[in-house]
């Protein structure tokens, strides 16, 4: 398949052009939306972490001025549970596989029992949103409050409190990857240096600066239901509601997801409120509205990470690593969310090969239930955990054996290759040159005169250190038949259409969704290139069932490659039938024809041409046409990936540790990433930088806590999670390394996530290194608040 | 009990009729139009809300509307004059300091006081005075570029 | 995010606000700069029936030097109180506690008087006026009394003003002269509020000894102390750094330390010690020494 034809735009950082809109106030979130006669829902929550419902009287909200119904669980007859789109089982033929997924009940509206704080229990619709809270209020659920567990280490602990019958033990499932007995060898290998380490990957909260919303307006006269939802994929959303849930015809129903304010995976998922809001709006025939407050959001959008690890590493005596071994516990948290098994198991035990040439590894994974908030995937979805173990436990490796931590890691990369790279855990990488980005790195950071500085500042007492991070992911998902048969309940390709007008305007259509990521711009890049037009002829147009075929949306990195490939294909077909219509304008054969700057020319005669608009315009009034080829000039495509894409490359952190507080400071952040070709390298730049402000944030000041007794999520606010501020974070130094890939056209492996994936190692390690002097080989829990740094401060100096 | 506020936004003056709990920041969303302002909080943290009151930077949803009856306001729709941008704006346009743009407006209104104070603000004190607004997707880094730029282009004061 | 019902007042006068008060009693609330108590609101975890709006009363902002005093309206701003050229020039420490109160926006509406008034236990400014010795003025139907602040805190969330009274004015003296005053915080990393605050004040004689050491401890306990320990280490001793550390370590004496996610006992006790160390350091060097 062709590459892009010209280069005009690819590759340059051109302004995005969705940017007029936001800067002045006028983009259209889902909260902006009013639809007349919108009635305002508000949900009545459990304020228990676990507990039955006995019962449920609406009497007093029902009559409360303004409110117009109440509704629970036992009203929404003939509803289903909310899917959970993969699948965990044997009889399915999974590989893995150990205890099959337990699949538990997880309704719109629980009516049984509670399990979290935030469960929704009724939805209260009113006339106004007071009314509504105040309605909500008068809500009087009678609970038989019962133990609650929320500690992942404890969920499947002998006599912790029971989630669901269908979970015995609380266990949602157990699964495996890698050699176990190769593995077991390879630690028992003569002169071994073995270190084994507890790891924790803590739960998050994703924190888009938007709060969740939807607005569903029924519309009795067609029987047409339209949802306006926050999501990063309407298509999913859509499908998933009707068909497995409410039981709707999906050709009746519009999903649209206009501009969203961040999702960071957070807004993939099918949630009780829009699917209850759906629901109420088809029984009421009229608009329902409803629209998180952050504290709602934080009870109710999907968690992240949440892992618990014992990590062991093998080294021979030279550096070289023998083997890997993980055990890892993940807490899923109260119900099973839409892509949750995987992010524990696929998405996670696949990377623990990370960029080293480990003969060895074995992991297993045992899924827990929880009374939390259910846990999904949250920027990474999985490879941050995994390239969190294998940075981590590389760097104890590396202090165990004596050796610098940076000579360690390249010691032991997998040479340069391109075409494939057979991991031993049965992913293919695609192309990689993990020794070049590392080098670049090394350069820019200039390591040797920071060990430098390093002891001169350890002279005075001061507490510097370096932490590095060689990651690598899997993003670009995915081959459908592969998830397939790992156990994902949909397929993974992504949709383009590309629509030329009469007069040569394009527009295009694509599956991809816009929450930040910049199509407007990047897709328009492409298109204009291909098509040799004007970038202004070009309109994007994303995030709605209603005009743009099937979709699986945005996350993991995969719009530019999967999108962008999937409306590459559409441009070619489009170009094609291009070269059939000028070829019968110029009266010569189609395969004469070249298409170049916008021209269909003769080869050899470039003064017999015809431009693109011509070529539309005839498309559309096709008196001088040829024979047989039906008019029009648009083209939709489905793109399916062979593989996933593995971006890679080196991150360096730099801390100063405040010995008498334990605050941690970063003094520099390096970050050389390699993700193959770039469209815009200032919005793939942007990325970077947001990727790793949230990598910092796990390391150094996020964490979801729960209160072991009560259950009650005690960072609740913005008061208490704190997520990091302007003032806690530096200006990033970044480079790249350009390694394309060769799973699509482009050689574009995807940026999105890195930073994430790759910064929360690099931090810790670096506090790590700055307190090696005190004896420190390891630090296990984040976030590494000044208190838990201090506290590691006083341990150390007591030994 | 709805009691009567009259508010100048944007220059044009506004009449209504308001419950004393209507926050000043849902009055103007939802009962004057204008949604460029955004709630993104319950906490009075985040600062998507942030608007300009009387000549000062503050958070919408922190007053109720009949607490600001006689303000004068300026929200981010009132900072372009003409069609022509602000240089806050045009330098958030530039230096791609903005992702899915929903911290967006009450950042610019924060800067837009910011560089009233300090019109060649250094590194430090810009993140120091980005304290009460919180971006989840750029990380910073170009927010304090743009801001950079729009320092650089801001008109000479007479 | 939607506040419960209230009924809204806004009186043009103090007696006004004072009648209001002593009619709807526990249903009422003042409201200042509204900045800690409409984020509870919002929450619903107040839910005031009556709101008594200060803001029409005339006469209660602004920064005058009255003497070695200066005098400072209570429902003077912080952003007011950060930029005095009066403040800046005289009590620089205060503005200095000012501008990092909350962040930019708080700061232009949240007031003085408000933050003494609702006394939260990691406010920034209560120990600052415990170590500047700043008194409270307080109006009610019988008219004017000064509250010293040693009188001023008197449990979490609880203060000395009466419920029948209105804090007016907060007076705080200049620093004599061969003094020096700092104030050093710990912030918490998503509120910002002083997960631990010390504010030191020192007064040094012709010899450099320290006639009068003045300390004031936020953040850590139920509400803001005296750190008469510290004082004690520091009056009538030369202040070299072996001696100001000494004097901190009685810094979490008299703190009714309380535990949370920020830190334990233990530690906060430890920040109270490190920053009445660099509070003091700092506030010597200030004064000279």
């Amino acid at each position: 398949m062709a590459a892009v034809a010209s280069d005009r735009l690819f590759g340059k950082s051109i302004k995005r052009r969705e940017d007029p809109r936001f800067i002045t106030g006028r983009g259209q979130y889902v909260d902006d939306l009013k639809i007349p006669g919108m009635t305002y829902a508000a949900f009545v929550r459990s304020p228990h972490a676990h507990a039955k419902i006995r019962k449920i009287d609406t009497a007093a909200a029902a009559r409360h001025p303004g409110v117009v119904a109440v509704f629970t669980g036992k009203d929404m007859t003939g509803v289903n549970s909310l899917p959970c789109g993969w699948d965990l089982r044997k009889e399915k033929k999974i590989p893995g596989v150990m205890q099959d997924l337990a699949i538990v009940p997880h309704m719109p509206l629980t009516s049984d029992a509670a399990r979290h704080v935030g469960d929704p229990v009724a939805i209260v619709i009113a006339d106004s949103h007071e009314a509504a809270v105040d309605g909500a209020e008068k809500v009087q659920v009678d609970w038989e409050p019962l133990p609650a567990v929320t500690v992942t280490e404890k969920a499947a602990a002998s006599g912790a409190p029971k989630l669901h019958e269908g979970a015995p033990g609380n266990v949602a499932f157990k699964w495996e990857i890698g050699d176990r007995a190769a593995t077991d060898a390879a630690f028992k290998t003569a002169g071994a240096v073995t270190v084994k380490k507890r790891i924790v990957n803590q739960r998050l909260v994703a924190n888009a600066m938007e709060p969740r919303a939807c607005v569903a307006r029924y519309d009795d006269a067609t029987g047409e239901l339209t949802l306006w939802v926050t999501s990063q994929n309407p298509h999913v959303h859509r499908l998933l509601m009707c068909a497995f849930v409410l039981g709707i015809p999906e050709h009746k129903v519009r999903v649209i997801a206009p501009d969203v304010g961040g999702g960071f995976g957070s807004k993939i998922f099918l949630y009780n409120e829009e699917v209850v809001c759906s629901w109420a709006s088809r029984r009421l025939k009229r608009p329902v509205r409803w629209t998180a407050s952050r504290s709602e959001a934080y009870l109710t959008d999907a968690h992240g990470r949440d892992h618990v690890t014992d990590a062991e590493i093998a080294l021979a005596r030279d550096g070289k690593i023998l083997g890997l071994r993980v055990k890892t516990t993940a807490n899923l948290g109260a119900y099973l969310s839409t892509f949750a098994p995987a992010v524990p198991t696929f998405l996670y035990g696949t990377l623990l090969n990370g960029v080293y040439a480990i003969p060895a590894i074995h992991c297993e994974v045992t899924g827990v239930f929880s009374n939390t908030t259910a846990v999904d995937a949250y920027r990474g979805a999985g490879r941050p955990e995994a390239c969190y173990v294998v940075e981590r436990i590389v760097e104890a490796g590396a202090r165990a054996a004596g050796m610098d931590v940076a000579d360690l890691r390249k010691k032991n990369f997998i040479p340069k290759f391109s075409g494939a790279f057979q991991t031993q855990v049965a992913v293919v990488y695609d192309s990689g040159d993990y020794g070049a980005a590392w080098d670049r790195m090394l350069q820019m950071l200039d390591y040797r005169k920071f060990r430098a500085e390093q002891e001169a500042a350890r002279k005075q007492g001061r507490l510097l250190g370096i932490g590095f991070s060689a990651y690598i992911e899997a993003c670009s998902i995915a081959p459908s038949k592969l998830v397939g048969a790992l156990g994902a309940g949909a397929g993974l390709y992504e949709s383009g259409k590309v629509r030329v007008h009469p007069t040569g305007m394009v527009t295009v259509y694509t599956g991809s969704h816009s929450h930040g990521q910049g199509h407007e711009t990047t897709f328009a890049q492409l298109t204009a290139d291909k098509l040799g037009i004007p970038i202004e002829q070009v309109e994007i147009v994303h995030g709605d069932t209603g005009s743009i075929p099937f979709g699986m949306g945005t996350y993991g990195s995969r719009s530019a490659s999967v999108g962008g490939t999937a409306i590459l294909m559409s441009l070619n077909k489009v170009i094609e039938k291009g070269k059939k219509i000028a070829a019968h304008l110029l009266e010569a054969s189609p395969k004469d024809i070249d298409f170049s700057g916008g021209q269909f020319q003769v080869k050899g005669a470039p003064a017999k041409a015809v431009p693109f608009g011509a070529v539309s315009l005839t498309a559309y009034v096709p008196h001088n046409y040829p024979e047989g080829l039906e008019p029009g000039l648009e083209e939709t495509s489905f793109y399916d990936p062979s593989n996933f894409c593995f971006p890679f490359g080196a991150h360096a952190c730099i801390v100063e540790v405040d010995r008498e507080t334990g605050n941690v400071r970063i003094l520099r952040y390096l970050a050389v990433d390699d993700v193959g070709n770039v469209i815009n390298p200032m919005i793939v730049d942007g990325m970077v930088h947001g990727g790793i402000a949230q990598g910092v944030g796990q390391a150094l000041c996020e964490g979801a806590v729960y209160d072991g007794q009560s259950g009650q999520l005690v960072t609740g606010t913005m008061m208490d999670y704190a997520v990091p501020k302007a003032d806690m974070l530096p200006m990033y130094e970044t480079d790249r390394t350009v390694t394309p890939t060769p799973v699509n056209p482009m050689g574009i492996k995807g940026a999105g996530e890195t930073g994430t994936i790759a910064a929360t190692p690099a931090v810790v390690n670096a506090v790590v290194d700055a307190l090696a002097p005190l004896g420190v080989d390891h630090i296990e829990e984040m976030p590494m608040t000044a208190q838990r740094v201090w506290k590691i401060i006083q341990g150390a100096k007591a030994r | 009990m709805k009691l009567p506020v009259k508010m100048t936004i944007n220059g044009q003056s506004y009449s209504h009729e308001v419950e004393p709990r209507l926050l000043l920041v849902h009055y103007i969303r939802e009962t004057v139009g204008l949604t460029g302002t955004h709630v993104g909080c319950d906490t009075s943290q985040c600062g998507a809300c942030t608007i300009i009151m009387d000549g000062q930077a503050v958070k919408a949803c922190n007053f109720f509307a009949v607490q600001t009856d006689g303000a004068n306001i300026m929200t981010i729709e009132g900072l372009a004059k003409d069609g022509e941008l602000h240089p806050i704006q045009q330098g958030f346009w530039e230096k791609h300091g903005l992702q899915c743009g929903f911290c967006t407006p009450g950042m610019i209104m924060s800067v837009y006081q910011m560089l009233e104070r300090y019109p060649k603000p250094s590194e430090e004190l810009i993140r120091h005075q980005l304290e009460g607004n919180l971006c989840r997707c750029t990380g910073y880094h170009n927010i304090v570029k743009a801001i950079e730029w729009a320092a650089e282009h801001m008109p000479a004061k007479k | 995010m939607y506040p419960a019902a209230f009924d809204y007042h806004a009186p043009g006068t103090i007696k006004e606000a004072l009648d209001l008060l002593g009619k709807h009693k526990d249903d009422a609330k003042l409201l200042a700069g509204g900045h800690s108590l409409i984020p509870m609101m919002k929450l619903r975890l107040a839910q005031p029936k009556h709101l008594v709006d200060l803001r029409k009363i005339p006469g209660l902002s602004g920064i005058k030097q009255d003497g070695n005093v200066l005098a400072i309206g209570a429902m003077t701003t912080h952003w007011q109180v950060e930029s005095s050229s009066i403040v800046k020039s005289k009590l620089a420490v205060l503005s200095e506690v000012a501008a990092i109160i909350g962040d930019p926006a708080v700061r232009n509406r949240g007031t003085v008087g408000g933050s003494l008034a609702h006394a939260d236990p990691a406010a920034d400014y209560p120990a600052a006026m415990i170590a500047l010795g700043a008194e409270m003025v307080c109006e009610g139907a019988k008219g004017r009394r000064t509250v010293k602040v040693d009188d001023w805190f008197k449990g979490l969330m609880a203060t000395a003003v009466g419920e029948d009274e209105l804090l007016v004015e907060v007076r705080v003296p200049i620093l004599a002269a061969s003094s020096g005053a700092s104030y050093m915080k710990f912030p918490h990393p998503a509120s910002r509020f002083a997960v631990v605050g010390v504010a030191a004040a020192v007064t040094l004689d012709g010899k450099g000894v320290c006639s009068k050491a003045s300390v004031g401890i936020t953040g850590a306990g139920t509400k803001a102390v005296r750190a008469k320990g510290v004082e004690a280490g520091c009056t009538g001793k030369k202040l070299d750094a072996a001696t100001i550390e000494a004097a901190a370590q009685k810094a979490a004496e008299g703190v009714d330390v309380q535990a949370d996610l920020q830190g334990s006992v233990e530690y906060k006790s430890h920040l109270c010690r490190v920053f009445a160390k660099r509070a003091l350091t700092e506030a010597v060097k200030r004064a000279g020494g």
